[in-house]
């Protein structure tokens, strides 16, 4: 079955979503810039949007979140940027030479629209889910699938390394977070 | 018809501790003008200068921060409008410079030169939106446009400019970063 056609009733492991936004919290992400992206619609954007301790910021397109990112690290502001695997596609200039060339802290949580957690993302049948990571090694930047929830243990040492080290990092939700 | 650096010399009378940010030939002419650990040109990404903007008026509520971006860069993120008007912060001043060129381009006019870019900021929702094309009238409202509650939207009808020199190691130099970085993050 392609997985956009799943529903969560088809997929045997749950990947909660609240503890992904505790992971958050605790990484000081005090911004989350967004356009919607299916995958993490119900587990993440939507209960962000309801929780005070975030200000969100919905943007027209998904470039502008690395200049408002790159704007907010000037001033001691973590900022996360909430997006699709084509939204991060069409924001690849704005990556190149914002986050990478000029070694900004831009943190991005991309989910990967139509991939079946089944399979790695290398591995997919979809084109524009398995280029995702060889682009990001070609750019040279750290990246960490979130598939099961072991490993949502990721995400606060990858956050505070990259404030600490001035460089962009990405994290790949392989399948929809439930809102539990 | 005005020039830019005879708007951007207008505009360095009334500018004191606020943040500008610019790119291109906007950060190459304002940077003529001398050096400001308050300048921040934004860097790798046409369009995007606008967005750094809103990143560090929201950052730092307390600065106003002003955003010089040209026409062509503006096209290149029309979306910011939006997103700039949505999030409303009181202290930022969105000034487009409209040479209806892609002057660091090869100056190629921009897809279409009668764009009327105030209109779009009114239609966008920015509180404030003036339209100059008299130096003698921004001149004369620049002081005040800068204090207003904003977000603050001016379209600067400009000729396009000389040849300039584009000297981006220099505009671009992580010193340069680093010192506006330690103004802002303290």
């Amino acid at each position: 079955m392609d997985a956009d056609l799943r529903t969560d009733g088809d997929d045997e492991i749950e990947l909660r979503g609240s503890p992904i936004i505790a992971a958050l919290k605790a990484s000081g992400i005090e911004y989350v810039l967004s356009v919607p992206d299916i995958v993490t619609s119900r587990g993440l954007l939507r209960p962000i949007a309801r929780d005070p301790a975030f200000k969100l910021i919905r943007v027209c397109k998904e470039d502008e979140c690395i200049g408002i990112a790159s704007g907010l690290s000037y001033c001691n502001k973590r900022a996360l940027t909430l997006i699709q695997h084509t939204g991060f596609l069409d924001s690849i200039n704005a990556i190149r030479g914002v986050a990478v060339e000029y070694a900004q802290p831009i943190c991005m949580m991309i989910g990967l629209l139509q991939h079946d957690p089944r399979t790695t993302p290398r591995n997919s049948p979809r084109y524009g889910v398995r280029i995702v990571e060889p682009i990001l090694d070609a750019m040279g930047i750290p990246h960490h699938l979130i598939n099961e929830e072991p490993d949502i243990a990721k995400v606060r040492p990858a956050i505070d390394d990259a404030y600490a080290n001035s460089h962009p990092v990405a994290f790949l939700v392989g399948r929809r977070p439930s809102m539990s | 018809m005005m020039k830019r650096d005879e708007c951007f010399r207008v505009l360095k009378r009334h500018v004191t501790d606020e943040v500008v940010v610019a790119t291109y030939s906007s950060a190459v002419e304002w940077l003529a003008l001398g050096e400001r650990t308050l300048n921040y040109f934004s860097v790798g990404a046409m369009g995007l200068d606008s967005s750094h903007a809103l990143g560090l008026a929201l950052g730092r509520p307390d600065k106003r921060i002003i955003c010089l971006q040209g026409d062509g860069s503006l096209l290149m993120n029309l979306g910011c409008l939006v997103t700039i008007a949505a999030v409303a912060p009181k202290n930022l001043v969105h000034l487009v410079v409209q040479n209806s060129t892609y002057e660091a381009n090869g100056g190629h006019p921009i897809p279409n030169t009668k764009t009327d870019f105030a209109g779009m900021a009114r239609a966008a929702g920015y509180a404030q939106v003036h339209d100059f094309s008299e130096l003698a009238n921004f001149e004369q409202q620049a002081g005040h446009l800068l204090k207003q509650e904003g977000p603050v939207f001016a379209t600067l009808h400009v000729a396009p400019s000389g040849p300039l020199t584009y000297d981006y190691p220099k505009l671009y130099d992580a010193t340069r970063r680093a010192a506006i970085k330690a103004v802002m993050s303290s």
